[in-house]
C-alpha cells in the first residue's frame, strides 16, 4: 500500500522541474525554474525572445544540459547516464521550429526510422503505424515524397506524425508555427488542437495566443530566465498580475 | 467586332510567316551563340582553332599514321620517320599486366580481375538489385577468394606464388582498391573521433591525422616498410606487399578524415537534434541520419581523394613493388626495343591507363551526385 501511495503522485506528474539553473558561459539563461506538469496537462509558454523558454523545454529531453536543480520526467531523473537519457527521449516527442525532418528519407521513412531502430518494431508494423499517423495529420498521400517536396505546413505536420509514431507520453513543441507562412499556421495548430483533445501531455512554446486560450490549462510567462507568471488562460489574459506580463501581452496582442 | 468597311488600317489577310532570322537559328545561330557571342569569345575561338590546327595534325600523325602497329622487335621503330611504337606495347602487354607472375598461372589473375570487375559493376550500377548480397560478396568473400587465387593454396592444387613475383596492372589495381576500401571507413572513424567529446579519442585522432597528413606518402611508405616489422611479433614478418598496402590505407584515411569532417561540419544542428529527440543513440544517429547526408555532400571531395590515391599508388615502386608504371619503366629499358620513341610510347600508354580510370571515377561520381539530388529537392 505504501508503495502505491508513494508512486501515485509520480504517476500523476509528467514533468517536474525543481530549482533548475543553467548558464551559457556567464549568461544565466534559466534562474531557479520550478514547474510541475500533471499528466494530460497542456502548458503554453510565452515570453520575449531570449527569455529561456526554448532552453527550458529543451532541458526536458536533454538537448540542453542543466547545471543545477532537478528534472524528473515520467518518474526518471535526468542525469548524465546516457541510458536514462535515451529512455526519456523515447517517451518525449519533440517538434521543432525548423521541422528537422531528414531530407534524405521519404516521409514514410522519416516516420518509421525511430520505431524500427529504437523500438525494434518490424518494418511492416512500423509502416502501418506511420500511415495511421500520417492519416491523422491528413497527408497520407505524401508518404512516398521527400521532405523537400512538401510545403512548410505539411512538413511540420509530418514532424508531428514522426514524433507520434514513438507513442510518446509527452510532447514538446518549440515554436512550431514560427517558421511557417501565415496561411499554413492554421493547419498545424488544428493538428495540435486535436492532439490536445486526445489528452496528450503538451508543453508548447508559442506566441499563438488564440491556441493558448483554446487549449492551454496553464499559460506560463517567462522573462530573463525565470517563470514570472503562470495561470489559467482566462485569468492570465484578463488580468495579468505582473507588470512585465502586461507589457509583453500589450506588445503581442495589440 | 467587325472591321470598318473601307478602312485601310485594318489588315484583311494574315501577315505572311517570315523565316526566323538566319543569324539566330541553325548552324550559323549556334556558332554565333556559342563561339562568336562577343569580341572576347571570337578572339578565343580563333586562338583555339589556331592552337588545335597547330597541335592536332602532328599528334594524329605521331599516334596513328606514322605509328608502328606490329613488329617483331624494335628495328622498325628505330626508323627516323617512325611515330609511336605500339608494337612495343602489344609485345610487352602481358608484362605490363602481370609483371613476373608465372605465365602458366596468369589465368588466376584474370579470373580475380574478372570477378572484381563484375562485383564492382554490380555495386556501382544503380539498376542492379540485391546490393546487400553484392556488398557481402565484394567485401567479405571476394578478398578471401582473391587472396587464395593470387597467392595460391597447395591443398586446392594452386601452387604458391610469392608476392615478390606480383606486379603490373593487377598490383596497381590491388593497391588502389584496398586503399579505397579501407580509406573511407577509416576516414569516417577518424573524422568522428576528431569531433568526439571524449578527449582521449579526439586527441588520438587529431595526432594521427595531422601526423600522417604532415609527411609525404613516400615517408609513410618507407616507415611502413621498415618500421611495421618492428611493431609485430618477431616470428611474423609482414608480407612485402602488405606493408605498402597498410601504408597507403593509413595515408588515404587521414586525408579522407578531413573530407568527411567537412561534410559533418556542414550538417545543420537540427539534424542531430531531430535524431536525438527521437531517441536514436549516437551510433544510429550517425549511421542512419548524419553520415548518409554528410557523405553525399562531400562526394566530390571523396572522389578527389580516391583519384589522388589511385595515382599515388605509383609511389609504391619506391619500396620495391612492381606496380604498372614501374613495369613500363623497366620495359622501356629493354635493349631489343631500344629506340627514340619507346619511352614516349610507354608513357603515353601509362597516361592513357591512368586517365581512363580517373576519368571514369569522376564521371561516375557526377552521375551519382545527380542521382542523389534528383529526388530530394524540389
Amino acid at each position: 500500500m505504501t508503495l502505491s501511495a508513494a508512486s501515485s503522485p509520480a504517476e500523476e506528474t509528467a514533468v517536474e522541474l525543481t530549482g533548475v539553473n543553467k548558464w551559457y558561459g556567464k549568461f544565466h539563461v534559466l534562474r531557479d525554474v520550478n514547474l510541475n506538469v500533471r499528466r494530460g496537462e497542456k502548458i503554453v509558454i510565452c515570453g520575449p525572445s531570449g527569455s529561456g523558454k526554448s532552453t527550458m523545454i529543451r532541458c526536458i529531453n536533454r538537448l540542453e544540459e542543466h547545471q543545477a536543480g532537478k528534472i524528473i520526467v515520467n518518474g526518471v531523473e535526468l542525469s548524465n547516464d546516457l541510458k536514462r537519457i535515451d529512455e526519456i527521449r523515447r517517451d518525449v516527442g519533440m517538434v521543432f521550429q525548423s521541422f528537422n525532418l531528414f531530407p534524405h528519407l521519404t516521409i514514410l521513412e522519416n516516420c518509421t526510422l525511430a520505431p524500427i531502430w529504437v523500438k525494434k518494431m518490424p518494418r511492416k508494423d512500423a509502416e502501418e503505424l506511420a500511415m495511421h499517423f500520417l492519416k491523422r495529420v491528413r497527408i497520407p498521400e505524401q508518404a512516398a515524397k521527400y521532405p523537400g517536396q512538401l510545403s512548410g505546413g505539411q512538413q511540420q505536420r509530418v514532424a508531428i506524425a514522426r514524433a507520434l509514431c514513438m507513442s510518446p507520453k509527452i510532447m514538446l513543441f518549440d515554436e512550431p508555427t514560427s517558421a511557417l507562412d501565415p496561411e499554413m499556421v492554421k493547419e498545424v495548430l488544428d493538428t495540435m488542437v486535436s492532439l490536445a483533445a486526445e489528452g496528450m501531455t503538451m508543453l508548447c512554446v508559442t506566441h499563438e495566443m488564440g491556441f493558448a486560450r483554446q487549449v492551454a490549462d496553464r499559460v506560463i510567462f517567462m522573462d530573463a530566465g525565470e517563470i514570472v507568471e503562470a495561470d489559467a488562460p482566462e485569468a492570465f489574459f484578463a488580468n495579468p498580475k505582473h507588470e512585465r506580463t502586461r507589457a509583453f501581452l500589450g506588445q503581442i496582442l495589440h | 467586332m467587325t472591321a470598318l468597311p473601307g478602312s485601310s488600317f485594318v489588315r484583311t489577310q494574315p501577315a505572311p510567316v517570315l523565316p526566323p532570322p538566319a543569324l539566330s537559328v541553325g548552324p550559323v545561330g549556334w556558332l554565333r551563340a556559342n563561339l562568336f557571342s562577343g569580341p572576347f569569345s571570337s578572339v578565343f575561338t580563333l586562338l583555339a582553332i589556331v592552337a588545335i590546327g597547330w597541335v592536332l595534325p602532328g599528334l594524329i600523325r605521331y599516334l596513328f599514321i606514322d605509328a608502328i602497329w606490329s613488329a617483331p622487335d624494335g628495328e622498325a621503330c628505330r626508323a627516323p620517320t617512325a611515330g609511336a611504337c605500339w608494337a612495343f606495347v602489344t609485345h610487352k602487354f602481358s608484362y605490363f599486366m602481370y609483371s613476373s607472375y608465372p605465365r602458366e598461372a596468369v589465368w588466376r589473375v584474370d579470373l580475380t580481375l574478372l570477378m572484381g570487375a563484375i562485383l564492382v559493376t554490380w555495386l556501382l550500377l544503380p539498376r542492379a538489385g540485391a546490393k546487400r548480397v553484392g556488398a557481402l560478396l565484394f567485401f567479405v568473400a571476394y578478398p578471401v577468394i582473391a587472396f587464395v587465387l593470387l597467392s595460391g593454396m597447395e591443398s586446392l592444387g594452386l601452387p604458391k606464388i610469392s608476392t615478390d613475383l606480383w606486379g603490373g596492372v593487377f598490383v596497381s589495381l590491388l593497391v588502389s582498391t584496398v586503399g579505397i576500401v579501407f580509406s573511407l571507413p577509416g576516414g569516417v572513424l577518424l573524422a568522428l573521433g576528431r569531433r568526439s567529446r571524449l578527449p582521449m579519442v579526439r586527441m588520438a585522432s587529431v595526432i594521427f591525422i595531422e601526423f600522417v597528413r604532415g609527411v609525404p606518402l613516400i615517408t609513410v611508405l618507407f616507415m611502413a616498410n621498415f618500421m611495421l616489422p618492428l611493431f609485430v611479433p618477431e616470428n611474423w614478418t609482414p608480407d612485402r606487399l602488405l606493408r605498402p598496402l597498410v601504408g597507403v590505407s593509413l595515408f588515404a584515411s587521414a586525408y579522407m578524415a578531413e573530407v568527411v569532417r567537412g561534410g559533418l561540419q556542414a550538417m545543420p544542428k537540427g539534424q542531430f537534434e531531430g535524431a536525438m529527440a527521437l531517441g536514436l543513440g549516437y551510433g544510429r544517429m550517425m549511421r542512419l541520419v548524419v553520415l548518409p547526408q554528410a557523405l553525399t555532400k562531400v562526394i566530390p571531395g571523396i572522389v578527389n581523394t580516391f583519384i589522388g590515391l589511385f595515382k599515388d599508388t605509383t609511389l609504391v615502386a619506391i619500396v620495391g613493388i612492381y606496380d604498372f608504371l614501374r613495369t613500363v619503366e623497366t620495359a622501356r629499358l629493354d635493349p631489343t626495343w631500344a629506340g627514340p620513341t619507346i619511352s614516349t610510347t610507354g608513357y603515353i600508354f601509362a597516361a592513357f591507363f591512368y586517365f581512363v580510370f580517373c576519368f571514369g571515377m569522376s564521371r561516375y561520381s557526377q552521375a551519382m551526385e545527380r542521382d542523389l539530388s534528383r529526388d530530394r529537392s524540389r
